[in-house]
């Protein structure tokens, strides 16, 4: 009886072929765990050896671990300033791009225009927007933001934006700031075009009044997938800072000032090749994402 | 569904709720912000036009008085900078880019129809790895992937640009959200007339993911093209494989520099880079921000 039940189950549950379902995914599925899940494995074995690609890897402990941690300096101004990166530039681009998706949404006719100022910035590269940037922040009297401040008297000399440690790492957030508002803003104006009505009229006759009233009650609830899924984008861009960091203030920046997780990877990746430690400070940066993503995920599920 | 206090405020001809005429309040913020958005993307583009001597004035200037197409001359004559012409490199971004959201459709595309319409076993142990790939930082994968790509002996090639970026665990998750909203009666349907599994994902199912690829194309397109670390990595001794992004912050004299004396050239370069993503973008607009009202059947 209770296997008649289950077969049952099972032909409502659907149509199921596994060698046309396994062949379809078989393309993705090989260069996906080529190229994403196989890596992973291989940086966590890597960041236990002094691999340097010229001798065959040696297994070295947790001394990689241990030597970033309690001697490398440069590594822990990295998470210093990679953490710093993270609690500003993801919570700021996330709520900004949030906050314009929903101003937008009101909008009938001019949205698509507005969708695309908001959005172009992000879909300029990095690397190629960040050198029109320095145009603005030029260290010189010829820098617009110079030129700007000191007709207006506030400064006499010209501030060194990306040369003073004070300014650049200022600098680079300032521009991912403003580049940041990519993909979670379409999500989210995705998501305000796919809500259901029907609540919102049942929350006007139950006496909601207020925009915001709308917002916290109405939209926030029905937009979880969409919340979580900008949530995640941020974050993984926040943590993988590196390009604008590189293009604004130059590898290594003053002092480091501007050095993130990701370009001390990348210094001792491929430029001295130490992989084992580089891998390392991949795992770590790993962790740090992938335990930050879930209690992000947590947050948002359970509210 | 008039209302005398106010507009009615509709998204996609639906009526969502009302407001008072403050919204031309709003619309003046929207327009500040966005000006401040677009200062950068004008300026690129007025000083791609600048004639060299006003590049050098001082105090600077925002517009130009005669536009010119100099800098864009001098660039594709930048000779200078480089043996490789400045059009190889648009070429080799072009021809990466393109290949790339052609594999990124088909693949992802294929294998979320394998996964949601198929449903063989373990599918949903393997969405759960491809949602937790999403929380992977590429910057984590760079050094073991460099090793793959060694290995496999793709350094200083195209394939060394093109294959690894192909299966994307974000590309894979957009297709199957999308994907789970096809009702399978129509599949149902169509396997009663005969049609193979084959037919129904070419002949069905991507007709009616359209909106879906058409975002797919558009995200792949723009991370593919302006895409810094893999070129920088893979291509290290064949100048004449470079994509773009290296070619402008060569032409920008290295990093962190703003020279006043490639200020022109860079500008041209960076806008030639950015026209085609905009281009795309705004081809590919309705679809992208219709996804979801597309898709919206349940």
């Amino acid at each position: 009886m209770i296997i008649l039940v289950k077969k049952r189950q099972k032909a409502e549950f659907g149509y199921r072929n596994n060698k046309v379902g396994y062949l379809c995914m078989a393309p993705f599925l090989i260069l996906f765990f080529l190229f994403t899940i196989l890596p992973v494995l291989i940086s966590v074995v890597l960041s236990f050896t002094d691999y340097d690609m010229l001798s065959l890897p040696h297994f070295t402990g947790f001394q990689n671990y241990s030597y970033m941690f309690l001697e490398d300096d440069v590594f822990l101004i990295a998470l210093k300033n990679t953490m710093l990166f993270a609690v500003i530039v993801g919570p700021v681009t996330y709520i900004m791009s949030f906050m314009m998706a929903w101003l937008i949404c009101r909008l009938r006719k001019l949205r698509d225009f507005f969708s695309l100022a908001f959005y172009a910035p992000s879909i300029c590269s990095g690397v190629a927007i960040s050198t029109i940037w320095l145009y603005f922040f030029s260290p010189d009297a010829y820098g617009f933001i110079n030129n700007f401040l000191m007709n207006l008297g506030l400064i006499s000399t010209p501030i060194r934006w990306t040369l003073d440690t004070r300014y650049v790492f200022g600098v680079v957030m300032f521009i991912s700031i403003w580049m940041g508002m990519g993909t979670s803003f379409l999500t989210f104006i995705a998501g305000f075009q796919g809500l259901s009505e029907e609540l919102f009229e049942a929350a006007k006759i139950d006496g909601i009044r207020f925009a915001a009233q709308e917002l916290v009650y109405i939209t926030l609830p029905q937009m979880k997938p969409q919340l979580l899924f900008g949530a995640i984008n941020s974050i993984v861009a926040a943590f993988g800072a590196f390009d604008i960091c590189v293009s604004v203030a130059g590898l290594p920046s003053v002092d480091y000032a501007a050095h993130t997780l990701v370009c001390h990877l990348y210094d001792y990746a491929f430029i001295r090749f130490e992989m084992g430690y580089a891998s390392a400070a991949a795992v770590v940066l790993f962790l740090i994402t992938f335990v930050v993503g879930k209690i992000v995920r947590k947050v948002l599920a359970s509210e | 569904m008039a209302n005398v206090s106010g507009y009615s405020v509709r998204i996609r001809g639906k009526y969502l709720f009302t407001v008072k005429p403050s919204s031309c309040l709003l619309v003046f913020f929207l327009t500040l912000l966005a000006v401040f958005m677009a200062l950068p993307i004008v300026y690129l583009t007025v000083t791609a036009f600048k004639p060299i001597d006003e590049l050098y004035l001082f105090p600077p200037t925002f517009f130009t008085r005669r536009p010119s197409l100099s800098n864009f001359k001098s660039l594709l004559n930048s000779l200078n900078v480089s043996d490789v012409p400045f059009l190889r490199y648009a070429f080799n971004s072009f021809l990466v880019t393109v290949l790339n959201v052609l594999g990124a459709v088909i693949v992802c595309s294929l294998g979320a129809f394998g996964m949601v319409k198929q449903r063989p076993f373990g599918s949903s142990f393997l969405f759960s790895v491809i949602i937790a790939a999403l929380m992977f930082p590429a910057a984590v994968t760079q050094i073991p992937n460099y090793l793959i790509v060694k290995s496999f002996g793709m350094l200083e090639s195209y394939a060394s640009l093109i294959v690894p970026k192909i299966a994307v665990a974000f590309n894979f998750f957009l297709m199957k959200q999308f994907m789970e909203q096809i009702p399978d009666t129509y599949l149902e349907a169509a396997r009663l007339d005969g049609a193979g599994e084959l037919k129904i994902y070419w002949k069905i199912i991507m007709p009616m993911m359209k909106p879906a690829w058409a975002t797919l194309i558009v995200f792949s397109f723009i991370s593919n093209w302006n895409d810094y670390l893999s070129p920088l990595l893979y291509i290290t001794n064949s100048p004449e494989l470079k994509t773009l992004p290296l070619a402008v912050q060569m032409i920008a004299g290295g990093t962190g520099a703003a020279a006043i004396t490639t200020a022109g050239a860079v500008a041209a370069a960076t806008f030639c880079m950015t026209v085609p993503v905009i281009a795309v973008y705004l081809i590919m607009q309705r679809n992208v921000l219709n996804t979801m009202a597309y898709s919206g059947i349940k």
